[in-house]
């Protein structure tokens, strides 16, 4: 039984390392998609944040100047995003695309023309990288049952990016439900006219929105590439701003459900890598692959409407026009 | 905002010439950036897409395919959807080719069995199409979304089935065995030794009268049949498409699918044509060429062999020129994919307002001139 534990507590440990950059990003897409801006860059951001994270932080030897690096480097995604869309007006969709290829293409070209290895980054050591903190007293109660063991493994000993993740969710909560801005971010969303009736200049809100968007993407990026792995490597976003971008679409669009969410499908990665080779009583073995088409299997079945009905705020996707 | 304001030939010829432009001096940029010369890299591209004969088959050969792809993102852009799934439209596709070939190979030669293979082909496209479809026209999900998630989900499919499933018995790569030699589609070598003339040896086949064949078709659908200009009629302004009495429901379904079918020739290309098996990720990246390739074709399907020309010599110029000069990785022609489709795609109204105000002065100056 004891081992049982054991094993539960690794794969939830994992769920969190795993879940980090998709709560990062689906944070992102909730103040982007709130305002009405689709937002399928999402895996771009984090590509090109993760690439300037590693760069910066392999050339200045700081993790936190590469941090630094990658906010910026996906803000300016984030506002190439916005001059599209919001300012020319032009299809979301077709500008987050565009994004995305970009980044794929760039970080690669960039990658092996600056350092050589074939797309990598050299290798991070010392301060160029995020490790993991032991909190205060993780050690002295790691042998009281059950909680002391919980404390010690799941909720100690992740990097400071994990905690700032886990952070985000209840500050964009508060941002969107609790604020004068949030509430204007809402109501851009859903009817534009009126908020610019009201006075509100609907271009900077969303430019707004967009920048908080890539604020959070770059965060996501730098814990790919400094936090969970010690350099950047080609592609290492792997579609995780699309697992991002389902499970807050599973989570109707709301910081809380888009959470969980996100805990979910980060559980089903963890739980991909344990059930590997694994003979389940009554079932078999489970298909790697299965458990990897499960995020999007069960985000399309919620977008049919079979369990609950996923409703997207009214004005996403059209760009404002001003009437003169 | 008016399209009067312009003349057509400037809508249509100059402003995309001005964001391919757009689009290729900032690729250059790019290339200063990482400390190489533009114009170099430019000049491998140009002879290496078409230098040489084996250069211009490879060139053609990727053409094919972007044609495929092109045309179907194109169709479903005229009914005002966006179909991001070709990538795994194609790939299904690929394997309804690649089933059908493989359990009729020996008992018919390979053109006996090609309708065979672009029916089973397009059902397979137009069945992963329709799932999104669906969604779209009745339970009101949006098919970006969808499309882009059915994208996934054939991806894990394909290594689900080519691992467990369709592996060659004995074989440690994860592949279908092979198709029978007759039953594939004869290579442009070949044919052009029949008739006495000798090329290089390329995976240009047959596959590439096909698509020239399904742009014709595509043409008569979209503007000389009656579904043609329902599909269109609902990309223009979907209620009046309602209220003309168009069951607008159902013509987005059979959009999406004539779309998934049309991607899933590529599989006709790959699998019948060119690998002459089932194999992981033979799409490489088609499906999304297409999205840029129906951008910078404005949808139509001259445009669309333009574009896909282009498309098509840079993916061979860009393997040749990294070959040449490993510095410049070939994914540089990833960055032109991406700067096109924002171009040619996101920022097309930027351009179109400072060419709307030189027009009106141009005429303005005309018109007094007259007077």
């Amino acid at each position: 039984m004891s081992e049982f534990i054991l094993i539960l507590l690794s794969t939830l440990d994992s769920t969190i390392r795993v879940s980090t950059p998709l709560i990062l990003c689906a944070m992102a897409g909730l103040f982007s998609e709130r305002s009405g801006i689709v937002d399928i860059g999402l895996e771009g951001k984090m590509l090109g944040g993760a690439f300037a994270a590693a760069a910066v932080a392999s050339i200045t030897g700081s993790a936190w100047i590469g941090l630094s690096a990658a906010i910026g480097v996906s803000v300016c995604m984030a506002l190439l995003h916005g001059f599209a869309c919001i300012t020319h007006k032009g299809n979301q969709v077709v500008s987050g695309l565009a994004i995305n290829i970009l980044a794929s293409g760039l970080t690669v070209t960039l990658g092996i023309a600056w350092f050589h290895q074939g797309g990598q980054t050299p290798l991070l050591s010392g301060d160029a990288r995020f490790y993991s903190i032991d909190l205060p007293g993780a050690l002295a109660v790691a042998d009281v049952p059950v909680i002391g063991a919980i404390y010690s493994q799941l909720i100690s000993g992740h990097n400071a990016l994990v905690y700032l993740a886990f952070f985000t969710v209840p500050v964009t909560w508060w941002i969107v439900y609790q604020t004068r801005f949030g509430l204007r971010l809402r109501a851009v969303g859903e009817n534009p006219q009126a908020v610019d009736t009201a006075g509100i200049s609907v271009f900077w809100l969303r430019y707004r929105a967009v920048i908080c968007a890539g604020i959070l993407c770059g965060i996501a990026g730098a814990y790919l590439s400094t936090g969970q792995n010690a350099a950047f490597i080609r592609e290492m976003s792997a579609g995780k701003g699309y697992i991002a971008l389902a499970a807050l679409i599973f989570g109707k669009w709301r910081p809380k459900a888009a959470l969980l969410a996100c805990l979910l499908f980060g559980f089903l990665e963890a739980l991909t890598v344990r059930l590997e080779g694994v003979d389940l009583p009554l079932i078999g073995q489970v298909p790697t692959q299965l458990m990897q088409a499960l995020p999007y299997i069960l985000t399309v079945v919620l977008l049919a409407g079979f369990i609950g009905k996923a409703v997207a705020p009214k004005a996403i996707g059209v760009p404002y026009i001003k009437e003169r | 905002m008016s399209n009067k304001t312009l003349p057509t030939w400037v809508d249509v010829g100059v402003l995309p010439l001005i964001n391919v432009c757009l689009a290729f001096i900032v690729s250059g940029f790019v290339i200063l950036l990482i400390g190489e010369s533009p114009l170099e890299a430019v000049k491998y591209i140009v002879t290496g897409a078409f230098g040489y004969d084996e250069g211009i088959g490879y060139t053609l050969f990727y053409t094919t395919n972007f044609i495929f792809t092109g045309l179907a993102v194109s169709i479903a852009f005229h009914a005002g959807l966006f179909n991001i799934g070709g990538e795994g439209q194609a790939y299904i596709g690929g394997l309804g080719v690649g089933l059908m070939c493989l359990s009729l190979d020996s008992f018919m030669p390979w053109w006996a069995l090609l309708p065979f293979a672009i029916a089973a082909g397009g059902a397979f496209g137009a069945a992963w199409a329709f799932i999104p479809a669906y969604l779209q026209a009745y339970r009101g999900s949006h098919v970006v979304i969808t499309t882009i998630m059915f994208n996934f989900i054939a991806s894990a499919l394909m290594v689900y089935l080519l691992v467990n499933v369709l592996i060659e018995p004995g074989s440690m790569a994860p592949q279908s065995r092979s198709i029978m030699e007759a039953a594939t589609l004869p290579s442009m070598q070949n044919l052009f030794a029949a008739i006495g003339i000798d090329i290089a040896n390329s995976p240009l086949n047959v596959s590439i009268f096909l698509a020239m064949i399904c742009c014709v078709l595509v043409w008569l659908l979209l503007w000389h049949t009656r579904l043609g200009y329902a599909i269109r009629m609902i990309g223009f302004n979907e209620n009046a498409a309602v209220y003309s009495g168009i069951n607008t429901r159902r013509i987005i379904v059979i959009t999406m699918c004539i779309s998934g079918a049309i991607s899933a020739l590529v599989g006709i290309n790959e699998v019948m044509g060119a690998q002459e098996r089932i194999l992981l990720d033979f799409v490489a990246g088609a499906g999304f060429t297409g999205i840029a390739v129906a951008l910078m074709g404005r949808n139509h399907p001259v445009g669309i062999v333009i574009a896909s020309l282009l498309f098509g010599a840079l993916k061979q110029g860009g393997a040749e020129l990294s070959f040449e000069n490993p510095d410049i990785p070939n994914n540089i022609v990833v960055v032109i994919e991406g700067l096109v489709i924002l171009f040619c795609g996101a920022l097309t109204l930027m351009t179109k307002p400072s060419m709307e105000k030189l027009f009106l002065k141009f005429y303005a100056k005309k018109e007094n001139a007259n007077v």
